[in-house]
This record gives structure tokens, sequence and C-alpha cells, in this order.
């Protein structure tokens, strides 16, 4: 077994208020040393209040957690020190110049002058930044400034990176980039959650990941295994021009087909053996199909399975 | 305050990085290799709160350096004019203010301990608050600060020690203005230096902890509000223009203007600096600072680390 290096168990989290509301509502996972973890859902699903909870920023209402052993809620000062966070929103320090972002922030983690600016000159290289060491963080692209926050992120070698929707509102090809850095990062051992609403993102870059709706983990394992979890190999949605209820058994009967799933407009065919496509299309026609397409399992599909619905409604 | 090395790094040897570009050119072997000093690199340094809290301080001496003219001219401007204004020019074209007590004394010696010390107080507002504030509610630049490896509420006691020192710096900068600027003659010399002293930390640290209070309790858009509402009455009825004890023929308002804490502050450096104007005792002001500097303190932590954490 691997070493453990995030450990979450049972976290709730209540906001609360005149109308409380109920963030988390118990949540476990484990992260082993080196794993990139994902955490995906909808927005409001408790991703960001885990991640506030893991990093110290958020108290919860019952649960505990340990990053490397160390107990974040009674000892957040030493937790503070193993992990590094980046989030979706732009929070480098809008007094201070891009170098000065780095060079301070290492100066937070108790750098002398001497290091410090070693290690931002560093990282400015590293990141590809030299010439935009004099720049104000305004100025920067949304890629960019996500650049310089990760450099600065995992200025004082963290053992755990969060990434809070780290590419959300970001252009593709910065996307792109931002995904390579994650990949190298996590060759060199760097053990990294990631929370996303993103499916493509929590697919090509994620070991395992949590399926978070309304507070809870509704399933978690490898992408691989979520979407094989369906059963299917392949999906047909089928709209008809009329109300078929009463002949859908029809399709249900076929050898193949595991599951027909009435969606709002729609009726989804789950196939086991894509040779048996055109038996399903053939059986459509007959009872007045009026619109067809074939899908690949995807985490999104997972997603709607889970919980009747679109991940971004 | 805690000693801790940083786990993991205190064991390797030095180990230089080379230049290499990854972002493009991620699978290349140097890019592994970069990444492997990144993060073996053998650094040897331990973590404290001092050694974070001075990163915190002179993150804002950073700020305050880049700024300085800005800041001189925002601290100085006010001030000048006021005694320009009042000092200089109605003693010169024959308008002025008449008080029936202290016919002896001018105007402008009366605005010396005054301005100072509302100088000193509120540019914790200007320096702590404001950014504060905007800070909190906007932007959130705090979090990377937040995630300094120090208990929450030390982040806000570096910002109300470095309103102290911008209260200090401020009241520098308008000691020799209302000395200078005045065409009537000014009377000032330091009766305690002791009582001064005191006086002058005293109203830094209320500075430091009003400008930490109101920056966690105020939400940006109500910023000009905060101006009209706080920070204009605190001036305006902080004895700064006229000593407390001239209220006594609106006793009403001499009363209420206790619960001003800039009015101890005047007072306070009445005493020290002007101690021929009357004034109030000295346990009294002395008493009401502590208290007030005391209390801010706590009141500006507690509320600052209840915005930061949730």
């Amino acid at each position: 077994m691997s070493e453990i290096l995030l450990k979450v168990s049972n976290l709730v989290k209540t906001y609360p208020g005149l109308h409380p509301v109920q963030a988390l509502r118990g949540v476990s996972f484990e992260v082993s040393k080196g794993e990139i973890f994902g955490l995906l859902g909808p927005n409001g699903a408790g991703k960001t209040t885990t991640v506030g909870i893991a990093t110290t920023r958020v108290i919860p209402t019952s649960g505990d957690i340990t990053v490397d052993s160390v107990d974040v809620i009674k000892n957040p000062q030493e937790a503070k020190m193993l992990m590094g966070v980046v989030t979706q929103f732009n929070t480098l320090d809008r007094s201070l110049n891009v170098k000065e972002n780095l060079y301070f922030h290492c100066k937070y983690f108790g750098y002398s002058s001497k290091m410090a600016k070693q290690r931002s000159d560093e990282l400015l290289e590293l990141f590809q930044l030299t010439d935009k060491s004099k720049a104000k963080p305004i100025a920067l692209s949304g890629g960019l400034a996500q650049r310089v926050q990760l450099a600065r992120a995992i200025a004082h070698y963290p053992k755990i990176l969060f990434l809070d929707e780290p590419t959300a509102g970001l252009d593709p090809q910065s996307r792109l980039a931002l995904w390579q850095v994650v990949k190298i990062l996590k060759s060199q051992g760097v053990t990294i959650i990631l929370t996303t609403h993103y499916m493509e993102e929590a697919d090509s870059l994620c070991d395992r990941l949590a399926i978070v709706d309304h507070g809870k983990i509704l399933q978690l394992d490898t992408p691989q295994n979520l979407k094989s979890s369906l059963g299917a190999t392949t999906f047909l949605d089928l709209k008809f021009v009329d109300n078929v209820e009463d002949k859908i058994s029809k399709i249900e009967t076929i050898d193949e087909v595991t599951e027909v799933e009435k969606l709002t407009d729609r009726y989804r065919v789950f196939v086991t053996d894509p040779k048996s496509i055109t038996l399903v299309i053939e059986a459509a026609v007959s009872m007045g199909l009026k619109d067809l397409s074939i899908i690949e399992p995807t985490l999104e599909t997972v997603f709607i399975k889970l919980t009747g619905r679109e991940l971004r409604d | 305050m805690t000693d801790k090395v940083i786990p993991g790094l205190e064991e390797k040897g030095d180990n230089p990085v080379d230049s290499v570009s990854f972002i493009y050119d991620s699978e290349t072997s140097d890019a592994v290799k970069i990444f492997a000093a990144l993060r073996d690199k053998g650094t040897n340094y331990e973590v404290s709160s001092l050694k974070t809290f001075v990163g915190l301080i002179s993150r804002d001496l950073r700020v305050l350096t880049k700024n300085i003219g800005e800041v001189i001219s925002r601290t100085a401007m006010q001030p000048f004019l006021f005694v320009f204004v009042f000092a200089y020019l109605f003693p010169k074209i024959g308008q002025g203010f008449s008080g029936t007590s202290l016919k002896t004394i001018s105007f402008a010696t009366i605005l010396v301990p005054g301005l100072v010390g509302v100088a000193a107080t509120m540019s914790g507002v200007m320096a702590v608050g404001l950014p504060l504030a905007i800070d909190l509610g906007v932007t959130k630049e705090i979090e990377d600060r937040a995630m300094a490896p120090v208990p929450v509420w030390m982040v806000g006691a570096e910002k109300i020690i470095f309103g102290a020192i911008q209260g200090l710096i401020s009241a520098l900068i308008v000691f020799p203005l209302v000395i200078l600027v005045p065409s009537t003659p000014v009377q000032v010399h330091v009766s305690n230096w002791l009582i001064l002293i005191v006086v002058i930390f005293l109203a830094c640290m209320i500075s430091g902890s009003l400008g930490l209070t109101l920056g966690s309790l105020v939400r940006p858009e109500k910023i000009g509000l905060m101006f009209s509402l706080l920070v204009l009455p605190l001036t305006m009825l902080g004895c700064i223009y006229y000593p407390w004890a001239s209220l006594s023929s609106v006793r009403w308002l001499q009363i209420l203007v206790l619960l001003n804490p800039m009015v101890y502050v005047s007072e306070g450096l009445r005493q020290a600096l002007t101690p021929q104007l009357p004034h109030m005792p000295t346990w009294g002001f002395l008493t009401a600072l502590f208290a007030i500097a005391i209390f801010l303190t706590l009141f500006g932590l507690k509320l600052f680390v209840r915005r930061v954490q949730t």
C-alpha cells in the first residue's frame, strides 16, 4: 500500500446564517503520494469547500483531515508548510510585480533575502517568465497569471498541491500548457488535488477521481473504471416523433441492450456490443425515429447516470 | 514561536538548477531534470513565525517605499492646507478665530498637537484599512499571506504593526509642517518626553488596529460612507482644533466627545507638546488610550480572522 498523503474523514460543513447552507454532508477519501486526485462536480457541489478545509481557510463543522499525518484543523501552521494552492481567481499581489510576488512568497516561508532572490529567479526561468518579471499582475493574461500563481504555489517545495478550478476561464492553449506543467509536477512525485467541472480535464489528468454533488461523493474510482461502470461501450440517444412509452420494450428486449433510460426529451439506450447498434436503429425507425446520436461513454454520461442531470447545470 | 525544518529538504546536498524551457517541450529529459532539482534541491533553512512575520512586514515596507511620493503627498496635503489657510493666510488677511480664554496663545499653537495626532491616528485607516477592505472584499490578494505558515491572527497583527509604523511616519511628516508654515508664533516645548513617547506609541497602535478593524468590517462599496460617517466626525469632534477643556461651555458635547478615541490622542499630545494649554489630566487620557488600543487590537484581530477563515 502506498503512502497516504491526504486523508479526509467524514467532513461536514454547514455555513451558518438565516438559511444555513449544508455544503458538505460527510465526505471521506484518501489520496496516495504522487497521485493526481480529482474532485469533479458542478458549481456548488462542495469541491471548493473541501479544498478550503484542506487548506485551513474553512473550518469544518465536523470531521477530520490530515496532510502527511499532520492534523490540518489542530495544527494549521505546520500543515500550511506542506501545501501550495492555486485557485481560479487571480490572487497575485497587485502592489508587487511578478518577481516580487515570488520573492515575498519565499520570504513568508522563511527564506533569507539571498535565497528568496535566487529561488524567484529560478522559478521565473523555469516557468518562462523572465521577460515578465517586472510586469504587474493586472497586466497579465489569464494563462500567464495562472502560470505565475503555479510558480508561486510550488516555490516553497510543497508536498501537496491544491488546484481549485485552475483552468476556469482559460483559453484552450493556456489550458493545455497548464496540464503539461501539472503532468510534470506529478512525474516528480508532487501529489495534486484538482477540482474541476471540465470532464476532459478530469479524464486526461486524474489518476482517480471523486464525482461530487450536493456535498457528497457519489462515486470514486479511476476515470476508466467510472466509464466502464456504466456497463456499456456505446450509447444511443433516440428521439421519437410520438410518445413511444408503450413500444419501448421492443428495444429493451434486444440482447445486447443493457438498459434504456428515459431522459427529459429522449431515450438513452446502453449497448454492450457495437454490432447491435443496427438492431436498435431498425427497431427505432419502425417506432417513428426523429433524431439519433451515438455517443462513447464519457465522464459526463457517468455524471448524468448518477445524478440524472447534466454537469453544467 | 516554533522552529521547523521544511520536511524533505534537509538531507540533500546542493544541486544547481539548469535553465531549461519546459512549457512547450514537456517530454524532454531536461524538463524532468529541472523539476527533480526543484523537488530535491538541498536547501537547508528553517521556518519560524518570526521570519514569516518579518517577511510580511518587509512586503508592506516595499510597497510603502515604492509609493513613497504618494504616501507623503497623501499625508501632508490635508494638514499643510489646513495650517496654510488657518494659521498662515487668516492672520495675514486679518480674518481669524478668537478664543475668549486663550487670547495669549495663537491658534497655530493649538493646532500642533491636534494635527500631529490626527495624522498619526488616521493614517492607519488610509494605509491599512482601505487596501484591506478591497483585498478582503474584492481581490482576495490576502490569500497568499493567509497561507503563510503562521496563525492567521499573526497576519492581522502584522497589519497593526505596519499601520503603527505608517502612523509614526505621518506624525514625523506633519510635525515640521505645523511648526514652520504658520505666520503667527508657535510655542512648542516638550514638557515630558516619557508622556510624549507613550502617547505617540499608543496613537500609532490605535492607528494600526483601527485600520485593521475598519478594513475587516467595511465592505469595499461602503468606503465612501465610512469616511462621511466615521472618519470625518472622529476628526472634526476629536479636539483637534480646540482643547477639550474649552468645550465646557457646550457641556453635552464635552461629555459626548469622550466616546471619541481621537480626543485622548489630541489631549495627550497637548499635554506633552503644549503644556501651557488646558488639557485633560494625565491619568485620564492614558487610561483611555491604553483601553482603546487593547480593545481595538483584540477586536480587529478577531474580525480579521473571521473574515479570512470561514
